[in-house]
């Protein structure tokens, strides 16, 4: 039977006081994404910046049928911004990406190409193989990158090579599976995202992205990451 | 199966295995003693070359970041054109 699949991408993109990056990231998308069917949910944690009124600028200039606002009233953490966005996504796939411009949505055909290629449940973004790549970090940072990874694997056999990124395309169902048992917060998420998809046995497949370090504006990063990542480890050895 | 699970049947083999060595006395006991030791240090070394190959492999592109400020240009002008405010934040 030829069934000519539509398949339309829901870009889920939280955002905190992106006023800058959320206007250059929709037209960047809009550059790369031409002949797809997608739609743009921008998942605002109640910006003082004024990033809302930006994204009500877009609508008008793009159409509000491909750039939903869903906003919520203040910061509410990583994971329910992206299960809030998931319940107005209409696609069958969903993206998820960084405000910042440090996922750059050149790679979306990429990660299109790949799922389809493949069957894919899940593609993922790397930095850390050849075609991609970091710029911006210090030596310092690459280490704790380098070694936080090698202890990654060594202690869960994710099966992925970065476990931190969150430049990601996941079929509708499959991230509504994973996404319901996942518990941590932050970066940590997304780690626990992958690896819990890794265990269900769901298809992943990687492609190699550049990651280039926050251009505008502040990096949401900071304290003691190094005590968290060491506990988000523990915790995932011990519970996934 | 749940991962500790695996790891936790991967030690207790391997330490089976060791206690069978000191049972069997196959080596010498002062040695099969400090097989646990040296196993452990070969890990920590194996962890530690893993990190430094991969600190020397890392994968870098400034070009990427000259590539993104066209980018940024390109975006702006377009948007300015459309009545979307892109003054700096």
């Amino acid at each position: 039977m030829e069934e000519k699949e539509e398949n339309k991408y829901s870009i889920i993109v939280p955002t905190y006081n992106e006023r800058l990056n959320i206007a250059l990231i929709v037209y960047l998308i809009f550059k790369h994404l031409q002949n797809v069917n997608f739609e743009i949910i921008v998942v605002d944690d109640g910006s003082p910046d004024g990033t809302q009124e930006i994204v009500k600028q877009l609508q008008q200039a793009y159409g509000e049928a491909c750039i939903l606002l869903r906003p919520r009233p203040k910061k509410l953490g990583l994971g329910t911004a992206y299960m809030h966005g998931l319940k107005h996504a209409t696609g069958n796939f969903v993206v998820i990406m960084d405000a910042d411009l440090s996922h750059h949505p050149k790679y979306l055909p990429s990660f299109i190409k790949k799922q389809r290629e493949t069957g894919a449940s899940i593609v993922t973004g790397t930095r850390y193989v050849k075609g991609g790549g970091v710029h911006g970090w210090n030596l310092m940072r690459k280490l704790t990158s380098r070694g936080a990874n090698v202890l990654a694997q060594t202690l869960l056999w994710p099966g992925v090579s970065d476990l931190t990124g969150s430049f990601r395309l996941y079929k509708k169902s499959v991230l509504e599976d994973v996404i319901s048992s996942c518990v941590s917060k932050g970066y940590v998420f997304q780690m626990e995202m992958i690896v819990r998809a890794s265990r269900k046995g769901y298809h992943i497949e990687e492609v190699p992205i550049t990651f280039v370090d926050r251009v505008y504006g502040s990096s949401k990063l900071g304290g003691s990451e190094i005590v968290e990542y060491l506990k988000g480890l523990v915790y995932l050895l011990v519970t996934t | 199966m749940k991962h500790i699970v695996k790891i936790t049947a991967l030690l207790v083999a391997l330490s089976a295995f060791w206690i069978s060595l000191l049972q069997t006395s196959v080596l010498p006991e002062t040695q099969t003693w400090l097989l646990p030791l040296y196993f452990i240090v070969s890990l920590g070394c194996y962890g530690l070359l893993m990190v430094g190959v991969g600190l020397m492999l890392f994968p870098t592109c400034p070009h990427e970041a000259i590539l993104l400020q066209e980018d940024i240009a390109e975006a702006k002008g377009f948007l300015k054109g459309k009545g979307v405010d892109v003054g700096s934040d």
